[in-house]
């Protein structure tokens, strides 16, 4: 058990893939305008991430180093591919929302990092767990940041909600400022990058004071060079 | 020595063959048992569209199977080959509604639908698809404000030409200080369609459907 809690947390905080290892940040910055799209596109991510690392997994040892990589890629393409198709069929309204966020995972290369890191080694169970608890950690992070830059930038909170769970769930807006004229440097990309920062700050301030006595101790922060 | 590259190199090849085979396979099921699915869902999409700008109660036909294609470039200014489809209430042409675009936005293409009604007013104009900039352009977009139901009901004989602008350039519709780009890019693709739709009134709202179905 302790195995799956490190997983958990390498995932949600200690390697958080937003704000620490820095991957997949194409997305994080382009589609976080708001807290209900972070949230959709982190929880497509996990979703993805979960299944491709645990289809990875249970083949490992058929794949010849050389050409692991793009055996990779192949298989997540056509796993993500196959989501949007299915999803596109089978719950249309959904895929109206999610749609164009879910050939953008294909690119996000933290798929590809968790399968290649983590997946190419390990067995399906906690792959699996690995891929879903990274992506996990991820959308935290894009609520997060969409949530930031929605407040900020249009003085509401879960604006959109209504596309996911229907028309009756707009009263579920929050007017946080009410007669907001709206800042818009929050909502364009510069928003992005500033939020990002601030949120990366936070984090390491958070695990600074946590380890106060050995401040030597914070490995995690070392800067990837 | 050779042999064992050759061994090793074929076998190598092998496997991505293999995997690319299961990929490919994977995926050709996965499109069959979806296309139909999608192809219904993207038709009931396509008719909600419909209902915004042209009210349910006046047309009864299949619109999806009754369209004409018109060429890229021409009157439209459209970029590709786009449909024209023709609304009839018993057998009778009652209006059209088509898909317009607007190529002179601030940021891309404004994709509209705009349904025109036999006597050349407008049942409504919808933005579909739009890049403009967040919390400044975008109100031309019905999610964000109700600026695009100015057009409703208008038409070439109740609006002249020369004020089918917006105010700041001298006619009569109103717009937000701070974006008139993009409202100016919606009136005039808006106007230009209206006269596309007067100048082929004729083949438009012919008796019988272009493609009989």
């Amino acid at each position: 058990m302790a195995a799956y809690n490190e997983i958990i947390e390498n995932g949600l905080w200690k390697q958080n893939p937003g704000v620490v290892q820095l991957l997949g940040l194409c997305p994080t910055l382009a589609m976080t305008t708001s807290m209900v799209n972070g949230f959709s596109l982190g929880l497509a991510t996990a979703v993805v991430m979960g299944i491709s690392n645990a289809s990875v997994s249970p083949v490992r040892q058929y794949i010849p180093k050389e050409i692991r990589n793009p055996v990779f890629i192949l298989i997540i393409a056509a796993i993500v591919t196959a989501i949007d198709l299915s999803m596109n069929a089978f719950v249309h309204p959904l895929h109206v929302v999610l749609g164009i966020f879910i050939p953008l995972i294909v690119t996000n290369c933290i798929v590809l990092a968790r399968v290649e890191s983590f997946a190419a080694k390990n067995p399906t169970l906690p792959s699996a767990l690995d891929g879903f608890m990274m992506g996990l950690g991820l959308a935290g992070v894009l609520t997060l940041l969409g949530g930031v830059r929605e407040l900020v930038g249009k003085g509401t909170l879960l604006s959109g909600i209504d596309l996911i769970l229907g028309p009756n769930a707009k009263t579920m807006i929050i007017h946080v400022i009410p007669n907001y004229h709206g800042f818009l440097l929050a909502v364009l990309p510069p928003g992005a990058f500033i939020g990002l920062a601030c949120l990366i700050a936070f984090r390491n301030w958070a695990e600074q004071r946590k380890s106060k006595p050995t401040p030597q101790a914070s490995g995690s922060l070392k800067p990837a060079l | 020595m050779t042999e064992s590259i050759i061994k090793h190199t074929t076998s190598t090849m092998a496997i991505m063959v293999l995997f690319s085979l299961i990929g490919t396979g994977f995926l050709a099921y996965t499109y069959e048992i979806t296309k139909a699915p999608i192809k219904a869902s993207k038709a009931i999409e396509k008719m909600k569209s419909f209902e915004q700008v042209l009210p349910r109660n006046e047309y009864d036909n299949n619109l999806l199977n009754d369209f004409v294609d018109v060429p890229a470039g021409g009157e439209l200014n459209n970029r590709e080959v786009t449909k024209v489809y023709t609304a009839r209430l018993a057998g009778k042409a009652t209006a059209v509604i088509l898909e317009a675009t607007a190529r002179d936005g601030y940021s891309g293409d404004i994709k509209l639908l705009i349904a025109v009604r036999k006597d050349g007013s407008l049942g409504g104009v919808r933005v579909i698809a739009h890049k403009e900039t967040p919390g400044l352009g975008d109100y031309i977009d019905i999610a964000h404000g109700d600026w695009i139901k100015l057009f409703d009901a208008e038409s070439l004989t109740k609006t002249s030409d020369e004020k089918w602008k917006v105010k700041k350039d001298g006619g009569q519709f109103d717009y937000m200080a701070g974006a008139t780009i993009t409202p100016r890019a919606v009136v005039k693709a808006t106007h230009s369609a209206l006269s596309y739709v007067a100048k082929n009134q004729n083949k438009l709202f012919a008796e019988h459907s272009a493609i009989n179905k």
